[in-house]
């Protein structure tokens, strides 16, 4: 398994920490077999992160991808022998963190993990030690337990040797010194031992990824932060216990620490310091460093509170005559912008990957999905979340990352709503609209880093105006209506009256230019791309095994030119996947527009009347047909128009050169005065004016683990050409399927304290207390929850099992803790807003 | 009783040492600091001295002002007070240090019976603080300690030599310099960490007089290290042949 460093390698995995060691191990099971697994520091501790991690597993997180990936983590560290089963506690110290353990308790079983909540007196009888004078309730995971990540390396590089048949090459004490990259693809690892050729580099080096990213020319956007753990023994109420641990691991979620017993002594760890961010250069070597690089001295200063904290949380322990601390760090790991680790490949560099970023609780299971990924295109857990180019083109710099970090801080452990916006680096990238929405008092959310209104607090006349209509839609819970305004409502029922503008979208968009494109394009897409030029194709993109990598409109511009248009927030993504599929003949080029091309929508039953007088082409129904483009000038503007809308309503996407975007602006805003019009926000064009036709949003309702046949997104039938995922495709359309995406509404928000309440995403669907779960094992839950004003209900969409996927029927909804009943509105994907879309055809 | 413990700061290092650029420091840039081990047992051997006679403890520093995280480590071991005499950070010569600690005695309202030291920093290793400090104040003074006995105003010292041990008795008030192994330090509880970051540290400002004997620091230097490489030769009867090969080709002993 060890030896000299070969001179060539079919893959590298730079790291042989926890990621590394799985990556390898999964790789070699996948049938790679030739690898070569290098780390800077010696075996089987090389000094980073995986080291002095406090190695508890918390299943239940409010994602579903995580708690996916911890749940198989788990199952990986039990089948190496390498698991405590001894549960976890959060405690809640507040009546706001009561709330959020319901939270928790929902989250928990829509992705199927146990879960309850329990009293002071049960916290007590399950952790004697814990002072629950002080504490409100608990969220007990009985799942969640410990292991030996190290332990773990050991087994999976042994395992990873047996499956490669002595395939595998394990290099420690050897540095990475320099990345060799050719035409965008990686050639070669130079290290202090040799250099070695190599057709795949996976960086896998924790803390230190960004800086041999560099060495590539490429990007990981992660900062080394510091998170203070102390351990205090020897405990006398543990001498009595024997093993590791006996008791579950606590969290003292108000305080942001966590409690836990490791043999005789108690770990106490905080992320309620103040944020203590590292720059990777000033990390010391490990012949430098006392402990090793990744655990500098303890900041005593900054751990002054969390020490008050944990002698209130568990004080006759941690009061015990012998004990003391007997060690303390300010351990170092890798935190990112927002919190999700940075996998995939990275965009600019063929052969790269990254598998950055990863807590211990989910390294196995990410190893297992990456290397799905890397061998047959796609993993079975989505990791959509943890793509590593979110972040591509916008947010990467030092300075962002370090902002963010900053802020991201206080959110580990904390009560994060759904919603909830990032306030640093902001605003970042702003279209030409910018100004004029600000004036117009905006307020702002962020998307794939561009500002877009969610709605106009200028509209607020609008809510008056509808008094009526949203009479029973108001939010009166303080939760509910956290990041949400009535506006957005009445900006909704505007737009359906008369007409409102919404922009920019922040749409990415890329041109597909040159002699291969009509064949390539329909390689990537569901949808038949041989169209007449103007025709607009919404479509799904999908994997080999026929899930969703993304759904998007592409609209043939020309005999070889395609324009492919996506959402902002996965322009990263989105673009690597379309590079990495592009033919090697260098037939088809592929140029990002997404920061030159502003996006204006005008949509309503006004809105031709608006546009047509301000634009020299003639914008009638007969000369400018739905689901097409035309090349247009509006006042002085030349633009490119698109009759299509994800509200259901008369209208164009209208896309103009950036530099004259507010030229467009105001020349459409003067044109509607007449009409009233209204710039309404992305309230309305993502949730209330979607929710009501049924539109499917990637990474809620569209994604890995649901099939186009499933979401109802087999409108296109089978196509002749060929494309990625075409066999799944065809099987799914065939064959009955396990679930269908539904549309269902509330029918009675009262909750017992007589509040009502509205979900707000990702709650539980059940019938006679039981969540639904269809044949695959998938269990039925919120994938989008929003309001529908005109329909004058609360909108859900959720994937039900066959057999309740019936319009009309009962189920409920399980929010904070209280069912609520909702009915099954619509079966599939038809519109339960104008249901023959004579709007949009009008 | 009471008994002094003296302590300097002291970067906390790895393995290999870095030095700034002029080569007049250690690079302690990302480097945390500690006490010298032999002054950890300082500490312990007074509390311990203690808790046995009574009476309380004082520890003393000089050094920049961060050197009060070292004071409050003392005072979280359980050491009753604290005095800080700070610098500006610029290394003292011992003699100055020496002075500058004896002044500071002389100004106490008390009586130190004992006054320990480590027996050499872990930095500058000049071995000569506790030794100026004992003749400045005129008190006798022992040094490399491992063992000591306190009863009726006398100390019984012992220091390990080679093949054996020499000891002896000292008359109270004495400087004794301690060396690791006479004692376990404690740790500290994490009570008495939180109780000891909020202790007020009182800080002087010490008078800076250097005297004959002083002398100069011109730069350091970290001597050459061992990078050879071990390379294991076999395991088990397997490897006789290669050790016979390298005992008698390589190292010609055979």
């Amino acid at each position: 398994m060890s030896g000299d460093l070969p001179d060539h390698a079919r893959t590298v995995v730079l790291g042989a920490g926890i990621v590394g060691n799985s990556l390898t191990y999964h790789l070699a099971e996948q049938g790679r077999d030739d690898i070569l697994l290098v780390d800077k520091g010696p075996l089987p501790d090389p000094g980073g992160s995986t080291g002095h991690a406090s190695n508890f597993l918390m299943p239940v997180e409010h994602s579903k991808e995580m708690t996916h990936l911890t749940r198989e983590s788990i199952e990986q560290y039990k089948d190496m022998d390498t698991f405590v089963n001894s549960g976890g506690i959060e405690l809640a110290r507040t009546d706001e963190r009561v709330a959020e353990l319901e939270r928790r308790v929902q989250s928990a079983k829509s992705w199927g993990e146990p879960a309850e909540l329990l009293t002071p007196e049960e916290v007590e009888e399950l952790v004697p030690y814990v002072n629950t004078d002080i504490v409100k309730g608990g969220f007990y995971s009985k799942g969640a337990g410990t292991c030996d990540p190290l332990r773990a390396g050991e087994v999976m590089r042994a395992r990873a040797d047996h499956a490669t048949e002595g395939g595998l090459t394990v290099s420690p004490n050897t540095e990475v010194l320099d990345m060799h990259v050719e035409a965008g693809e990686i050639q070669a690892v130079k290290t202090d031992r040799g250099t070695v050729t190599a057709d795949e580099v996976v960086i896998a080096a924790g803390l230190w990824s960004p800086k041999l990213a560099a060495m590539a020319g490429v990007e990981i956007p992660l900062t080394p932060a510091v998170h203070q753990l102390i351990s205090v023994g020897p405990i006398s109420y543990f001498e009595d216990y024997e093993g590791e641990i006996s008791f579950p691991v606590v969290r003292d979620m108000d305080t942001q620490m966590y409690e836990r017993q490791h043999g005789n002594d108690m770990e106490v760890g905080s992320y309620q310091h103040r944020p203590i961010l590292w720059d990777v250069e000033d990390i010391p070597s490990i012949d430098e460093a006392p402990l090793s690089p990744t655990q500098p001295p303890l900041t005593d200063d900054a751990f002054e509170q969390s020490m008050e904290n944990a002698l209130e949380i568990v004080p006759e322990l941690l009061d015990d005559p012998e004990a003391g601390v007997r060690h303390e760090i300010d351990g170092l790991l890798s935190v990112t912008p927002d919190g999700a680790p940075l996998l995939g490949p990275l965009q600019d560099v063929e052969g790269l990957w990254s598998a950055a970023a990863v807590w211990i609780k989910e390294a196995p299971a990410i190893g297992e999905a990456l290397a799905q990924w890397m061998t047959r295109g796609w993993s079975d857990i989505d990791l959509h979340s943890s793509n590593v180019n979110r972040f591509k083109e916008w947010g990467t710099s030092r300075e962002f990352v370090k902002d963010r970090a900053h802020e991201g801080y206080r959110k580990i452990y904390g009560i994060v709503h759904p919603r909830e916006q990032w306030q640093s680096s902001r605003p970042l990238r702003t279209s030409a609209f910018y100004h004029r929405q600000d004036d117009l008092d905006a307020r702002f959310f962020q998307a794939g880093g561009w500002e877009r209104p969610q709605w106009y607090d200028s509209n607020e006349d609008l809510v008056r105006r509808y008094n009526e209509e949203l009479d029973g839609l108001l939010r009166a819970n303080e939760w509910d209506s956290r990041w949400w305004s009535p506006v957005i409502l009445g900006e909704h029922l505007h737009m359906r009256d008369k007409v409102a503008m919404v922009g920019d979208m922040g749409f990415a968009i890329f041109d597909l230019l040159g002699p291969g494109a009509t064949e390539y394009a329909e390689r990537m897409a569901v949808g038949r791309m041989d169209v007449d030029v103007g025709k607009s194709v919404y479509t799904p993109v999908l994997a080999p095994n026929g899930g969703f990598v993304s759904d998007l409109s592409i609209v043939r511009m020309g005999e070889n030119h395609y324009r492919v248009i996506t959402g902002g927030s996965v322009q990263g993504p989105d673009k690597a996947h379309f590079r990495s599929h592009l033919p090697e003949d260098g037939s088809v080029q592929l140029v990002d527009r997404s920061s030159q091309l502003c996006t204006l929508g005008v949509w309503g039953p006004d809105a031709r009347d608006v546009v047509d007088p301000v634009t020299e082409e003639d914008m009638s129904h007969e000369a400018f047909a739905p689901y097409t483009a035309q090349h247009v000038t509006i006042g002085e503007v030349d633009a490119w128009a698109l009759r299509i809308s994800y509200v259901g309503e008369q209208g164009w996407e209208i896309y103009a050169p950036m530099d004259q975007a507010e030229r467009l602006w105001d020349t459409l805003y003067e044109a509607g005065q007449d009409h009233d019009i209204r710039p309404v926000g992305m309230g309305v064009y993502g949730t209330t004016g979607r929710m009501e036709k049924g539109y499917r949003l990637y990474g809620h309702e569209l994604e890995l683990e649901y099939t186009p046949a499933e979401a109802g997104l087999t409108f296109h039938g089978v196509k002749d050409a060929d494309f990625v995922g075409k066999e799944a495709y065809a099987a799914g359309i065939d064959e009955e399927n396990a679930a269908t995406l539904c549309t269902l509404s509330v029918d009675d928000h009262r909750s017992e304290d007589g509040d009502r309440r509205f979900m707000l995403g990702n709650e539980p669907v059940l019938d006679d207390g039981e969540v639904l779960v269809d044949d695959e094992g998938r269990r039925s839950y919120v994938t989008s929850a929003g309001t529908g004003p005109t329909v004058g209900k609360h909108l859900l969409m959720a994937y039900l099992p066959r057999e309740y996927a019936e319009e009309g029927r009962g189920l409920q909804v399980e929010y904070m803790g209280e069912r609520y009943p909702v009915t099954v509105e619509v079966a599939g994907s038809r519109p339960l807003f104008d249901p023959e879309n004579e709007r949009i055809r009008s | 009783m009471d008994v002094l413990a003296c302590i300097k700061r002291v970067p906390d290092t790895g393995a290999k040492i870095v030095l700034t650029d002029d080569g007049q420091d250690i690079d302690t840039s990302s480097l945390g600091f500690t006490m010298s081990p032999h002054e950890e047992c300082a500490i312990e051997e007074a509390i311990q001295q203690v808790e046995e006679h009574g009476g309380s403890t004082t520890v003393l520093t000089l050094g920049p002002g961060d050197a009060d995280e070292q004071l409050r480590t003392g005072l979280a071991m359980g050491v009753d007070r604290a005095t800080h005499l700070e610098t500006d950070g610029e290394e003292w010569s011992p003699r100055a240090t020496a002075n500058a600690i004896a002044d500071a005695v002389r100004d106490e309202d008390r009586e130190f019976d004992l006054l320990f030291f480590g027996n050499e920093s872990a930095d500058t290793a000049n071995y000569q603080v506790g030794v100026r400090v004992a003749r400045e104040l005129g008190l006798p003074c022992v040094a490399g300690i491992k063992t000591l006995d306190v009863a009726d105003g006398t100390a019984v010292a012992r220091r390990e030599v080679s093949g054996g041990e020499e000891v002896y008795e000292l008359d109270l008030p004495a400087v004794i310099s301690v060396k690791e192994g006479i004692n376990e330090p404690r740790y500290a509880s994490m009570r008495a960490k939180m109780q000891a970051r909020r202790e007020e540290v009182p800080a002087e400002t010490p008078d800076h007089t250097e005297g004959p004997g002083a002398f100069e620091k011109v730069r350091l230097e970290t001597p050459a290290g061992d990078d050879s490489d071990a390379e294991i030769l076999g395991e088990g009867p397997a490897a006789v042949p290669n050790v016979v090969e390298v005992l008698g080709d390589d190292v010609e002993v055979l």
